[in-house]
């Protein structure tokens, strides 16, 4: 069971190993509070869609399966959406039309049709548990460097002195894929090494 | 009239689907390798992403807004998507076979791009009429087919240069992307707001 949930924090790490969900880990990363709250928001979608898709596995005719999963997974990213615009009406306002895109998360369709169809619950579970809070970290990672040097600041509050000129272009569309570009080459030389 | 230029003129330039929104990056960077599998894929795109606008705009205005049930969207639009790709599909197969031959494979591929949904989203957040969100969805077609392009021209070249090992691949091509936006930065001049 363990194996399972390990896999995806690094091995298979959807994002920087599969280079899935691309979208949203470039998008939403402008701040660490918008990052955990799309974290969670994917974590949760996976989570429930694995659940489902698993449980119904056996009965689901083959040639609709991928109509059925996304059927399922957009019940539950409504229901995201949903309780964040009740909850968390100014987050859900900062995340804008980037919620409803985990519909289209490859992450999420991809482990439905990669593992889920094909495993038990509990397997299935750790598995998206794992690729979930893989997928959280890495969010987290990127906003944390993109808001540290693109605002000077981190959760809100100041952390470089006061003569620090913030880099605009790494809160800019720019930032964000030459962030990302750089922590896929960290990756391939963390690998290479070993 | 000029409503629907500057729509237009922005949405190629300005907020670019794929170097403003970040929509469609995977088949940004799945399908780049090539100019010609580029092209392809480009013009699928603005094909099925105009109709697919038009008729997710028909369908949450006279159906879901009439009925209250506009919390339903994301299901139908993705609904939406999935059946005009299906219908495309076939379509272009029994009248077009050359086009089917070019356009085929791209075709099933065009469901998971998220440009699409997004463009259909957008165009409600938006608040379009009809002609704004068509033309909002062909405009969004030719940006991604503009920056895929210029993206197969630089990866052909890259072939010939020296890549550290650590970048090649994926790291490298974001790299390029931030700085083609960091380009495109420069066209938000133009329209004045």
């Amino acid at each position: 069971m363990k194996k399972y949930f390990i896999k995806g924090l690094w091995q298979d790490h959807p994002a920087l190993r599969q280079l899935l969900g691309m979208c949203s880990t470039l998008a939403v990363t402008t701040t660490v509070n918008n990052a955990i709250f799309m974290g969670f928001g994917v974590t949760f979608v996976l989570i429930s869609s694995c659940f489902f898709v698993s449980l119904i596995r056996k009965i689901v005719p083959e040639e609709i399966r991928i109509a059925v999963f996304t059927v399922i997974i957009a019940t539950f990213v409504t229901i995201v959406d949903i309780f964040f615009k009740a909850a968390f009406p100014a987050m859900s306002e900062a995340l804008g039309p980037y919620v409803p895109l985990i519909i289209v998360n490859c992450i999420i369709l991809g482990r439905c049709e990669a593992f889920a169809c094909k495993n038990p619950i509990r397997a299935s579970f750790m598995d998206s548990l794992g690729m979930g809070l893989g997928y959280t970290w890495l969010l987290v990672a990127l906003a944390a460097v993109r808001e540290i040097l693109g605002f000077g600041t981190l959760l809100q509050k100041t952390v470089m002195p006061a003569a620090y000129q913030p880099l605009i272009v790494m809160v800019a569309p720019a930032g964000a894929f030459i962030t990302l570009g750089f922590f896929v080459a960290i990756m391939n030389k963390i690998e290479k090494n070993k | 009239m000029k409503n629907l230029l500057i729509i237009f003129v922005s949405t190629v330039l300005i907020n670019n689907l794929v170097l403003y929104y970040f929509l469609g990056i995977c088949p940004f960077l799945g399908v780049s390798a090539r100019i010609e599998s580029a092209f392809g894929m480009g013009v699928a795109v603005i094909f099925v992403m105009t109709l697919a606008n038009a008729l997710s705009w028909l369908i949450y205005k006279f159906v879901l807004l009439n009925l209250g049930l506009g919390f339903l969207q994301y299901l139908v639009f993705i609904l939406v998507i999935a059946s005009l790709v299906q219908i495309v599909e076939m379509f272009v197969r029994k009248f077009s076979p050359p086009l089917y031959k070019a356009l085929g494979i791209f075709l099933p591929l065009i469901t998971v791009n998220c440009a699409i949904l997004g463009a259909s989203l957008l165009m409600v957040t938006k608040n379009y009429n009809f002609l704004e969100s068509v033309v909002y969805g062909f405009a969004g077609g030719i940006g991604f087919t503009i920056i895929i392009m210029v993206m197969a021209g630089i990866r052909e070249e890259l072939e010939y240069s020296e890549v550290p090992s650590v970048f090649k691949g994926a790291a490298i091509t974001l790299v390029i992307t931030g700085l083609l936006a960091l380009i495109f930065m420069g066209f938000s001049g133009i329209i004045s707001a």
